[in-house]
């Protein structure tokens, strides 16, 4: 039953991903990605991590792509069927790093070890101990980091006198 | 993992019975809200179908059934149709989560009033109520029309910056009852309520449950006197109705999680726990229907004023003396 559930949603999260990149409409591509995550969070779901899967649906579909959504909607794309497609130039770097990531999967794949069964999802407890017991340190960099990019967006969107 | 034949029929019950109960009591708090309405307005309100105009929902579903189906021209297409079904879903789907009984034995069986206990099942709350900020953008956005691209602009502004508020509001229940499991939030209260522990975090989420639910104060993305309807202007018949019932499904599912969070759930005397439960939804819609009848509508700075400067703010500062406190009484 899960294994079926499970191919279902590989299928479904590969198509919108697909569909997200090659669709010329932006908000069409929008909608393609979000059901993508969906699909994403449902198999975390399946693999015993609740929480990683709710984190999915609040922060990537919930949040990111509705900013990206207000801005679009915000500054009318126009007429997108007559966009041409990327060059040699832009295709140059996302393809450099697909090299990039395919290769450390395949390395990983190589020497792989089966990740330890769990029957049991993974309580919130044993996650938030994780993350700030031992990567107490990287959380408060980041959330510093956060911090700094809040103050910059204040200071680029204050009101200059005229 | 093991498939109970007798727990797939009773999750499938389950379910079904939410459904009945959720659209049955949705169209019947159109007809309430139209009469409570005409009652704060010295009018009679709806009382030509059937006794005491008991009827006007059917008629109303008749009306919406048999009306033209119309798309505007350049609408798109896909989108067009989707948004309505993609704002009224995730309102029913939150009600899953949600322990509207206590715990009953049927046939030996231990059946659980809720469909399905999860342990991030706040979490999914906050998932699923992100995620209906799509019925209005794409809705408003599908419809190729001015007035309805405004409203849903307006909309997403309204719903991100509000569910950031409602989301820190529930911060110290989840500290209070020491889990994201709903159940176990309802277990924490059968002693006290936690509305008496944390009554700021209570108003703060039900005012942010008001503008969630794009109801009078905050109802600016169909703000009918600058934006004709907001962002449902172009859609007709029963896509429309799909916006319109979505909006009262949200008011009982978002009446329900008060209750859960801040009320006790099912919890309190005498009474059986499902009329406690039912009770205490119905008590904040019609506190939702009094506002309507009372209130004037804010203007857009003042709203957004309000939930950034105000509730926000208000909110991480509960957090932080919630966190003292649970510290220093150890």
């Amino acid at each position: 039953m899960e294994t079926y559930l499970f191919y279902i949603l590989a299928v479904v999260t590969v198509i919108g991903t697909i569909l997200a990149i090659t669709e010329k409409h932006p908000v069409h591509a929008i909608v393609h990605l979000v059901t993508s995550f969906f699909s994403l969070a449902a198999i975390f779901f399946l693999l015993a991590a609740p929480l990683i899967a709710m984190f999915e649906v609040i922060i990537y579909a919930g949040a990111v792509m509705v900013l990206f959504m207000f801005v679009i909607m915000m500054l009318d794309p126009g007429r997108t069927d007559q966009a041409g497609r990327p060059g040699l130039r832009q295709w140059l770097l996302p393809a450099i790093l697909g090299v990039i990531i395919l290769v450390s999967i395949g390395v990983l794949a190589a020497g792989y070890v089966t990740a330890p069964h769990t029957s049991s999802a993974i309580t919130v407890r044993e996650f938030a101990v994780t993350l700030f017991r031992k990567y107490g340190v990287a959380i408060e960099i980041i959330s510093m980091q956060l911090l700094f990019a809040v103050v910059g967006a204040l200071y680029l969107g204050r009101r200059r006198a005229p | 993992m093991s498939y109970d034949p007798i727990d797939i029929t009773l999750i499938g019950a389950k379910i079904a019975l939410v459904f009945f109960v959720i659209l049955t009591l949705a169209a019947y708090l159109v007809f309430a809200e139209r009469k409570v309405l005409a009652w704060i307005q010295d009018r009679k309100g709806p009382n030509r179908v059937g006794p005491f105009g008991l009827l006007q929902p059917l008629a109303d579903l008749i009306k919406l059934l048999t009306k033209e189906d119309f798309r505007p021209i350049g609408a798109d297409k896909w989108l067009f149709y989707l948004a309505p079904a993609m704002a009224a879903i995730p309102a029913i789907m939150i009600f899953a989560v949600i322990p509207f009984g206590a715990p009953l034995t049927v046939f030996g069986h231990s059946v659980e009033l809720q469909i399905s206990d999860l342990n991030v099942g706040l979490l999914l709350f906050l998932a699923l109520s992100s995620i209906a900020v799509y019925g209005v953008a794409l809705g408003g956005w599908a419809s190729n029309s001015k007035y309805a691209l405004l409203g849903s602009i307006r909309g997403l502004a309204q719903l991100i910056s509000y569910e950031l508020s409602m989301g820190l509001s529930l911060v110290p229940v989840v500290m209070l009852a020491r889990s994201f499991r709903l159940s176990d939030i309802v277990a924490a209260q059968s002693g006290c309520w936690f509305i008496v522990y944390q009554p700021l975090a209570f108003i703060i989420f039900l005012i942010s449950i008001a503008a969630e639910c794009k109801r009078i104060p905050f109802d600016l993305p169909e703000a009918e006197g600058e934006l004709v309807a907001g962002f449902h202007t172009e859609y007709s018949g029963m896509r429309f109705g799909l916006f319109f019932v979505g909006e009262y499904i949200n008011i009982i599912v978002l009446g329900g999680l008060a209750a859960t969070f801040f009320l006790g759930g099912w919890h309190g005397p005498w009474l059986p726990p499902v009329i406690w439960f039912s009770g205490k939804v119905l008590a904040f819609a019609f506190l939702f229907i009094w506002m309507r009848g009372t209130l004037p509508r804010l203007r857009y700075d003042q709203l957004m004023h309000f939930g950034w400067k105000i509730l926000t703010p208000l909110a991480l500062v509960n957090i932080l003396v919630t966190g003292w406190w649970l510290v220093l009484r150890g």
